[in-house]
């Protein structure tokens, strides 16, 4: 049974490149878990992903079409493809310093012509394959390898940010929310527009280590703790509010 | 899209075009059915057209944010299955070449045009200048090698982009069609043909796609949808496309290939006209608009009594050697008049014993005939 996403992966596949405690492990069999809950044939599905860690997310692990990019042109080169073949259900899933920093531009742009690409983010707040610097997405007073003093610039809010250029599926989760998200990346899949999924993926390696989680568990414990659903947030005070991680569905076209 | 869903193609007949609306009708021709590009002078009216002209024939056509993205647009839709192009100047084409290289070692067929105007940096936007000749071999990170077409007439603008496509199809490469403003903008009569010669990718199922490719060392080139669970990737890669990132012999190999399918057929490929070469003892070598005004000092300076020829360059790049070096036996002086700074000139002098002169020119404005008359008496 715990073996049944491994029909979705290239035989040659033997292990994932992911350290241990890595969050992106996890969400790779999350996104195999929404592709075979919708049945989709991977014959017809094209695996995009740009520079970084998870860059290797799809590729060459998933047993579809895959396109490893340049670094931040992930979202361009899916643009390509999917009106070439619009019969092709295009995702995209790179980092957060891939599609929100370098990739910036092309993932605004995207989203404001609400092209039908399946956007994931793994967001682990940090470049992690090249070291560990400081990234759009890191929080303040974060401590990096090119932030000895901590972070002094606020993170991208990604989700608002997509959502104000015209994404019409906008949502965040984390790791530690594999039902919702399972859910949530089959909404991505139905919806017939740009969607986006920020997911919560950590990175013990390069983040947690100098920003005292110095267990991996202690990243998704505190992913546990602090994530918090829409409504729960709505519902406590402005000022309690600001340890939480709000998570769920932001823009949704789709019941 | 397959050539014959096209509808509205480019029909036989004698047109009164510019060198740019060309382009985009030898594109048609050649089966393009993919453009993504970004506004750049003193390229824009090959966008324009094509915008127009693909929705025409039920292509597809999207003006993308930026050239970088342009270019990804282009190589993710050639791996979808379309013939894909991009057209831009100067400052485009250097923010595409790091996607160009990604083009050549994930060995991704496209048509890139450069409309050269006057550089560096923002230059002169509205004038011309063949100052990209070198970044066209050289411009990304890494050995690779590409195909530079540079066309002097507006037949030609159509006729190569048409040979452009072939070429990258053929061997699976990015080809760039190195024209310059002044053959961009100008207008003159072109004659399109009843069909033209089109070359399509080879494709075969259960060959890997990034293999040894046979003896023209090109592997057959699957499209994504077709069930062939591609892996593509910039990364070295093997056969499958499985990323070998520190494997010194495949990245070795790999190299080697993507280089040697375009050198060891560069007979093929590089292609030059010679004028007057018979009984000359000196020629000029040019290229593009360049040419134009070398065969008007050719032929003048045959009516004083000269013997001065002219090599015409079409293909830049792989270089035409053999034609230098044949080239080099005959005549004793070899004069390369260009709007840069002697790029050529200094690649000629690599295949002669005779001393090249490098007559450059890099004020944004065409070189002119007389002068280059009068610099060819002062020396022959």
């Amino acid at each position: 049974m715990a073996r049944i996403m491994e029909k979705y992966l290239r035989p040659e596949i033997e292990a994932t490149p992911f350290c241990p405690g890595c969050g992106h492990g996890i969400l790779m069999g999350l996104i195999l878990r929404a592709i075979d809950g919708l049945g989709l044939d991977m014959d017809r599905i094209l695996f995009v992903s740009g520079i970084g860690c998870a860059g290797w997310i799809p590729s060459p692990h998933f047993n579809a079409d895959t396109l490893h990019t340049l670094h931040g042109r992930a979202v361009a080169f899916a643009t390509g493809a999917k009106l070439v073949n619009p019969d092709l259900t295009v995702f995209v899933i790179s980092g957060d310093g891939d599609l929100s920093s370098i990739g910036g531009n092309h993932l605004i742009h995207a989203a404001r012509r609400n092209m039908d690409l399946k956007v994931i983010c793994a967001n682990n707040m940090v470049y992690g394959m090249t070291g560990g610097q400081v990234a759009s997405t890191t929080p303040v007073e974060a401590l990096t390898s090119t932030t000895p003093k901590g972070n002094q610039s606020p993170p991208f809010d990604l989700c608002r940010l997509v959502e104000a250029a015209g994404a019409t599926y906008v949502a965040r989760f984390a790791v530690t929310q594999p039902l919702p998200l399972i859910k949530s990346i089959k909404t991505a899949i139905k919806n017939q527009g740009f969607s986006f999924i920020e997911v919560l993926s950590p990175c013990p390696t390069q983040f947690g280590r100098r920003n005292r989680y110095d267990q991996p568990s202690d990243m998704i414990a505190y992913l546990m703790e602090h994530c918090v659903t829409l409504k729960k947030a709505e519902q406590t005070p402005e000022c309690e509010r600001e340890e939480m991680i709000v998570t769920g569905e932001f823009v949704s076209c789709l019941e | 899209m397959p050539r014959a869903e096209m509808k509205n193609l480019p029909s036989r007949g004698n047109y009164y075009l510019s060198g740019n609306e060309a382009v985009a009708e030898g594109a048609l021709a050649a089966g393009c059915s993919f453009y993504a590009g970004y506004p750049i002078t003193p390229s824009s009216e090959i966008m324009e057209r094509i915008a127009q002209r693909l929705e025409e024939v039920r292509g597809v056509f999207i003006q993308m944010e930026d050239e970088i993205a342009s270019i990804c647009a282009v190589l993710g839709g050639s791996w979808a299955g379309a013939k894909a192009m991009t057209a831009t100047s100067g400052p485009g084409f250097s923010l595409m070449q790091e996607a160009i290289g990604y083009g050549a070692f994930t060995e991704t067929p496209c048509v890139v045009v450069d409309i050269q105007r006057a550089g560096p940096a923002t230059g002169q936007a509205t004038r011309v200048g063949s100052g990209d000749v070198m970044q066209a071999k050289w411009g990304s990170h890494g050995d690779y090698q590409l195909i530079a077409l540079s066309p002097w007439s507006v037949q030609e603008m159509f006729e190569f982009t048409v040979q452009a496509f072939n070429l990258a199809e053929r061997f699976r490469v990015p080809a760039i069609l190195l024209a310059d403003e002044a053959t961009g903008h100008l207008r003159e009569n072109v004659r399109i043909p009843e069909t033209v010669k089109v070359f399509n990718r080879k494709k075969k199922k259960g060959i890997p796609p990034f293999g040894d490719g046979g003896k023209d060392l090109v592997p057959p080139m699957p499209a994504f949808g077709e069930g062939a669970r591609l892996l593509v990737t910039g990364s070295t890669h093997d056969p499958w496309g499985f990323r070998r990132t520190d494997d010194p012999e495949i990245h070795a190999a790999l190299v080697e290939r993507i280089n040697r399918k375009i050198l060891q057929a560069r007979e093929t490929i590089a292609q030059t006209e010679e004028y007057f070469l018979e009984d000359a003892d000196s020629a000029i070598v040019a290229y593009g608009f360049t040419a134009r005004s070398a065969l008007f000092a050719v032929k003048h300076l045959r009516e004083e009594g000269r013997s001065v020829g002219l090599l015409r360059l079409k293909t830049i790049w792989p270089f035409p050697e053999q034609q230098i070096e044949s080239l080099s036996s005959k005549v004793e002086k070899i004069f390369v008049p260009e709007m840069n700074r002697g790029q050529i000139a200094g690649e000629i002098q690599k295949y002669t014993d005779h001393p090249v002169i490098s007559f450059s020119q890099t004020n944004g404005e065409i070189i002119h005939p007389y002068p280059m008359m009068e610099e060819i008496r002062r020396i022959v």
